[in-house]
């Protein structure tokens, strides 16, 4: 294994990422103040708790995954479609790596982008509401794991994206609306029976619920499922992405 | 095996069916000798750069093998793709990344620790020192094209591609490049080059492969090449302009040229009887009176054309 090739790619990343530093470090911060503000104070003020948690304190885990979700995914798939793109793929194609090395650095550093603007979320989420954390490893652990999971599928769309529009496409059609129906802003135990039934099929409700548990000890589905729910999806986007680079699938003709 | 140990590249049976059915390459085979400059001439579509891109890992071959340094390019492209730097043909670089960067950038994913003083003489040798802090985006085109080579040479390859080096490029670079070249040629570097500029094959390389259809039609020493394919012109300038070729010389294989002021007689250069000094006699009996008489070389690209003009 090249670690000296991982730290190059995971590098680059990483300045590219310091290079709009704006659009990604204080976006964040002024969107969860403006959910806070929104959510948390002008509606919030209306419901009294939630399972025994304040509204304002209830919404913080599904407003960290949607920024973290999102964040993974825009990042690591911008960074391998940029190569593809630009035509510098041929670069890493011929350099003598292999396709962990080249997962490694690419969504090593999306995931690295994620986990800080997941903290930043949480830090900024404590100038508006008392949050305790029940269980800080198994957060830390749930947090790590989605930015990876998320990091991941971002790298399966960014090679399998031809365009722009397919790279926007997918965390705006399919992402965002999962995680919105998936327990963001409300208790899965707040919806009708029927659409409780329904929820269950979305994979992100078990990431919700499992980070949600880490926070008041609360969830919608057992803590067990959760946690196997997201070793299981990090682990199919590894396949996946193991058979594109077998196969050459979109990235190698 | 001492045979072995010179050759660079080894290709052997090497064929490319695209999805679409496009047979890019047909059954290729050839072995490229450590040092020297090979030249691949083919016109556009020819296969030339989907040969280079197998060679480099960025196409997968469909039938054939391919070793660099020994190593074959699929079950061992770590210790081949180490040997290998590829100037490719379009100019993809990272917009938004500076010079020195970019080439940081190339040197450390090839898996070379860090060593800014070769880099340094890197840019110098290239022209781009100066250059070093300034964003690609905002480069010439010849600049960028200057940073390519950069980028495949800041690893230390002993195996350098360049794909079509000179599309695009003014007539200073050309020859910075060809300097380039020859420099790593003395450090031992094997260069092989495309291009459908004959004259720069012509001007540089050692040896000379013509691939059209995605078949490689000759590979053959440059000299060797000329001696044996080279056809020669006699050009006969007349003193007085003739409307017809006398019925006496048109056994010979001559041509007037449109002005009706020359002929010219082309022949072999290399046959047991040239059939000049009867020419020039018979041209006398016809009292055809001469001006001045000059001989010109068939280039490589008459010869290119030839060939290919042949298999079509």
């Amino acid at each position: 294994m090249s670690f000296l090739a991982i730290q190059t790619i995971y590098i680059y990343e990483m300045r590219r990422f310091l290079r709009t530093l704006f659009q990604s470090f204080f976006s964040p911060i002024i969107l969860t103040s403006l959910y806070f503000i929104v959510f948390g104070a002008a509606i919030g003020s209306k419901i009294n708790t939630v399972d025994g948690v304040s509204y304002g304190a209830f919404i913080v885990p599904g407003l960290i995954m949607l920024n973290v979700m999102n964040e993974s995914t825009s990042n690591a798939s911008f960074g391998i479609f940029m190569p593809k793109f630009e035509g510098t793929i041929y670069e890493i194609l011929s350099a003598p790596i292999s396709f962990y090395e080249i997962v490694l650095g690419y969504v090593g550093a999306a995931a690295t982008k994620s986990i800080i603007i997941g903290l930043v979320v949480l830090g900024t989420a404590y100038l508006f509401v008392e949050l305790p954390i029940a269980h800080p490893g198994i957060m830390l652990f749930f947090l790590l794991m989605t930015c990876i999971s998320f990091s991941l599928l971002g790298f399966i769309i960014g090679i399998l994206s031809k365009n722009w529009e397919q790279l926007q496409v997918m965390p705006l059609l399919v992402i965002t609306p999962l995680v919105f129906l998936g327990g963001s802003f409300y208790s899965i135990s707040m919806l009708p029976p029927v659409w409780q039934y329904i929820t269950m099929f979305n994979p992100v409700v078990y990431l919700i619920s499992g980070f949600r548990w880490s926070f008041f000890g609360i969830s919608d589905v057992p803590i067990f499922i959760s946690l196997v729910a997201i070793i299981f999806f990090t682990a199919g986007c590894v396949m996946i992405i193991w058979w594109i680079f077998k196969t050459g699938f979109r990235i190698k003709q | 095996m001492t045979e072995n140990l010179k050759i660079a590249v080894s290709v052997s049976g090497l064929s490319k069916t695209y999805n679409n059915g496009l047979i890019a390459l047909n059954d290729i085979s050839l072995d490229i000798m450590k040092g020297e400059i090979l030249a691949l001439l083919g016109s556009n579509g020819a296969g030339k750069t989907t040969l280079i891109s197998i060679i480099c890992g960025i196409v997968n071959p469909t039938y054939g093998v391919v070793k660099v340094g020994g190593y074959n390019v699929i079950y061992q492209y770590r210790d081949a793709r180490r040997l290998v730097g590829l100037v490719p043909q379009e100019l993809s670089l990272e917009s938004f990344e500076t010079v020195f960067d970019t080439i940081k950038f190339s040197r450390g994913l090839f898996g070379k620790p860090r060593d800014n003083c070769y880099l340094e003489r890197t840019l110098r040798q290239l022209s781009l020192w100066d250059k070093r802090n300034t964003p690609v985006l905002e480069l010439s085109g010849g600049m960028k094209r200057r940073v390519l080579i950069a980028k495949a040479l800041s690893h230390e390859p002993r195996v350098l591609f360049l794909d079509e080096p000179t599309a695009g490029v003014d007539v200073q670079l050309r020859k910075d490049m060809w300097k380039i070249v020859r420099c790593l040629r003395e450090t031992g570097v094997t260069v092989i080059l495309t291009t459908h500029y004959i004259e720069e094959a012509e001007l540089i390389a050692d040896r000379i492969g013509v691939i059209d259809k995605g078949k490689l039609l000759l590979l053959d020493d440059k000299s060797v090449l000329m001696k044996k394919m080279g056809k020669k012109e006699l050009q006969i300038d007349l003193q007085v302009p003739i409307d017809v070729i006398p019925n006496s010389i048109l056994k010979y294989n001559i041509k007037l040229t449109d002005d009706h002021e020359s002929l010219i007689y082309t022949y072999e250069k290399n046959s047991d009887r040239l059939g000049i000094s009867k020419l020039l006699g018979d041209l006398a009996a016809a009292g055809v009176i001469l001006k001045d008489v000059s001989t010109r070389q068939t280039s490589l690209e008459e010869i290119f054309v030839d060939l290919v003009g042949e298999k079509k």
